[in-house]
C-alpha cells in the first residue's frame, strides 16, 4: 500500500494546512493527477499525485496543518487487494496535532531519503520527515540550520505541527527568546501576503548566507527579435500573441540546456545537473510578494506554447492556484523589471537553484552597427550565479549564449 | 455602442485584469499601467478582452494609444464607427 505524502514545496517549507480533496476514497488517481489543495506560505497550491493506484482511505482531516513527508492518504496500488492497512502513528498525531510524546515513535514505514535528496526532475512524493527514537522532531532546514548555529535541537521548543522544530524556532533559540508566534493576518486573493514575506525572507536570507553569488551583465541588440515578434504577432489575434518575455525565456531555457551547470541544484554539498529545463518565472504578486513556478521542458516547447503556458501560469499565480511541481521544480528562474523602467537587475538565487537570470527594460541606445553608430533597442541580460556550481567564464559563456539567441530569433 | 457603453466595458475588463485595482477612484487620463500596476501580459489580457468583447483586435503599434483609459475610449470609438457597429 503506498503513500501519499505532503510534499515539500520549497526548500524552506516545513508544513502546510490540507484546505481540501479533490477526490474520494475508491477512486482511481492517475501519474500527475491533482488530489489536493493545501494551504502554504506561498498561497493555496494544487496537490498532484504521482503513483498511479485507487485512494484507499484518508489518513488527514481537511483543516489539519501537516508537516512535510507526513502521509495524507492511502493509494492502493494497481493489482493490490484491497487491505486494512494500519494507519501510519505520525499522521493520527498530524491530525490531532498535539505535542508528540517522548520519545517520538518511529514511523511504521521505512523513512525515505530526505527531502533534499530527491532528484530535481522528478517531482515525487516528499520523503518521510522521520522522527526518529530519541531525536526531535524538526523539519529538515530546521535540522540544518541548527547545525550550522550549533544548536542542540533538544533544547530547543518545537511550536510547529505535532511540537516539530521550524527555523523560526531556532531563530528564537539564537535570540534567546522565547519561541516565534504566528500571528493571523488578512489574506488578499487567497494569498497570505505577510506569510509570503515570511517565506521570502527565509529563502532569500538562507540564499546570501549559503549561496556564495557572482554577478554578470550582457547588452543585447534586440533589434532582430522586435522585428521578428512583430512580423509574428502581425497576422495573430490579440489571444495567441506573443511577448518578448516568452522570447527572453525560450533564449534562456536553450541556453541552460547547452550550459547545465546553470541549471539544477547544489545539494549535500555538491551540484547536481537537472537533464530538464524547467523554467521558474518571477511573477509579482499585487500588493506585495513574488512566487516564481516552473514552466516545464520550457526548451523544448514551441514559442507559443511557451507563451501560453506562461499565460496560464500568471493567471493561476494571482489567482492562488498554482501546482505543487510548478513549485517544485524550478531548476533555474528568470526574473523581469522591465515593464517597471528597471534597465538591470540582479537577483538572488533561489536555493537550492544556482542561477538566476534577469531582464530589463528595453532602451534605445547608441550601437555600433559595423562601423556606424546607430540607435538601436538594447536589453540588459544580468546573471546572479552559485559559484560552489560554476566560475565567471562559464557564465559569460552562457550569458552569451542567450544574447546569440535573441540576435537569431528565428533559430528560437 | 456609444461612448459610455464603452467605457462601461473597458472599465469591466480592467477590472477583471487587476481585480484588486479600485478603478471607482481611476484618473481617467493616467497611465493604466502605472495606475493599476498591470505589466505587459496583463496589457495583453486587457487587449484580448477587448478583441474578445467588441470584435477589434487592437494592432500593436496601436498599444500605446490604449494606455489611457480615456485614450483607450477614444481609439476603441473610431475604430468602431469605421467598421460600423
Amino acid at each position: 500500500m503506498g503513500e501519499f505524502r505532503m510534499p515539500s514545496l520549497g526548500a524552506d517549507m516545513e508544513a502546510g494546512t490540507l484546505t481540501e480533496w479533490l477526490v474520494k476514497p475508491g477512486d482511481r488517481v492517475k501519474r500527475g493527477e491533482i488530489v489536493a489543495v493545501v494551504e502554504t506560505q506561498k498561497g493555496a497550491i494544487e496537490i498532484e499525485i504521482f503513483e498511479p493506484g485507487t485512494i484507499e482511505r484518508f489518513l488527514v482531516d481537511v483543516g489539519a496543518k501537516v508537516p512535510v513527508g507526513m502521509p495524507l492518504a492511502l493509494v492502493r496500488g494497481e493489482g493490490e487487494p484491497k487491505a486494512e492497512a494500519a494507519v501510519p502513528s505520525e499522521a493520527k498525531t498530524a491530525a490531532a496535532a498535539p505535542r508528540p510524546a517522548e520519545p517520538t515513535p518511529t514511523p511504521s514505514v521505512p523513512p525515505s531519503p530526505p527531502v533534499a535528496q530527491v532528484p530535481p526532475s522528478s517531482p515525487q512524493p516528499a520523503a518521510l520527515l522521520a522522527p526518529t527514537v530519541g531525536r526531535a522532531l524538526a523539519s529538515p532546514a530546521a535540522r540544518r540550520f541548527a547545525g550550522e548555529h550549533g544548536i542542540d535541537l533538544a533544547s530547543v521548543p518545537g511550536t510547529g505541527p505535532g511540537g516539530a522544530i521550524g527555523i523560526a524556532d531556532i531563530e528564537a533559540a539564537l535570540k534567546g527568546a522565547g519561541a516565534a508566534t504566528e500571528a493571523p493576518t488578512p489574506k488578499a486573493v487567497g494569498i497570505n501576503l505577510d506569510q509570503m514575506r515570511a517565506a521570502i525572507a527565509a529563502g532569500m536570507a538562507r540564499s546570501k548566507r549559503e549561496i556564495p553569488h557572482y554577478y554578470l551583465q550582457h547588452s543585447v541588440d534586440v533589434t532582430a527579435a522586435e522585428k521578428w515578434l512583430a512580423g509574428f504577432n502581425a497576422t495573430r489575434p490579440p489571444a495567441t500573441r506573443v511577448l518578448m518575455a516568452a522570447v527572453v525565456l525560450k533564449a534562456v531555457a536553450k541556453a541552460a540546456k547547452r550550459f547545465p551547470e546553470f541549471n539544477g541544484f547544489f545539494r549535500d554539498g555538491k551540484f547536481q545537473a537537472s537533464p530538464a529545463v524547467h523554467v521558474g518565472v518571477a511573477i509579482a504578486i499585487r500588493g506585495g510578494g513574488l512566487i516564481a513556478p516552473a514552466i516545464h521542458d520550457a526548451d523544448v516547447l514551441s514559442i507559443e506554447d511557451l507563451m501560453s503556458a506562461m499565460r496560464d501560469l500568471v493567471q493561476r499565480t494571482r489567482g492562488g492556484r498554482l501546482r505543487g511541481s510548478e513549485i517544485a521544480d524550478p531548476t533555474i528562474t528568470v526574473s523581469s523589471l522591465g515593464d517597471r523602467g528597471v534597465e538591470a537587475l540582479y537577483g538572488v538565487i533561489y536555493p537550492p537553484q544556482v542561477a538566476i537570470v534577469g531582464v530589463g527594460k528595453v532602451v534605445t541606445r547608441p550601437w555600433v552597427v559595423g562601423k556606424r553608430i546607430a540607435a538601436r533597442p538594447v536589453v540588459t541580460v544580468t546573471l546572479s550565479a552559485d559559484h560552489r556550481a560554476s566560475d565567471g567564464h562559464a557564465g559569460a559563456r552562457f550569458l552569451a549564449a542567450i544574447g546569440d539567441q535573441l540576435e537569431e530569433p528565428e533559430r528560437l | 455602442m456609444t461612448k459610455q457603453q464603452i467605457r462601461a466595458a473597458l472599465v469591466e475588463e480592467l477590472s477583471n485584469v487587476a481585480p484588486e485595482a479600485d478603478l471607482a477612484s481611476l484618473d481617467p487620463g493616467a497611465d493604466l499601467r502605472e495606475a493599476l500596476d498591470i505589466d505587459s501580459m496583463d496589457f495583453l489580457n486587457f487587449i484580448t478582452a477587448v478583441d474578445r468583447r467588441l470584435g477589434f483586435a487592437v494592432p500593436e503599434a496601436d498599444y500605446q494609444k490604449l494606455f489611457t483609459l480615456d485614450g483607450a475610449v477614444e481609439y476603441i470609438g473610431t475604430k468602431l464607427v469605421k467598421i460600423g457597429s
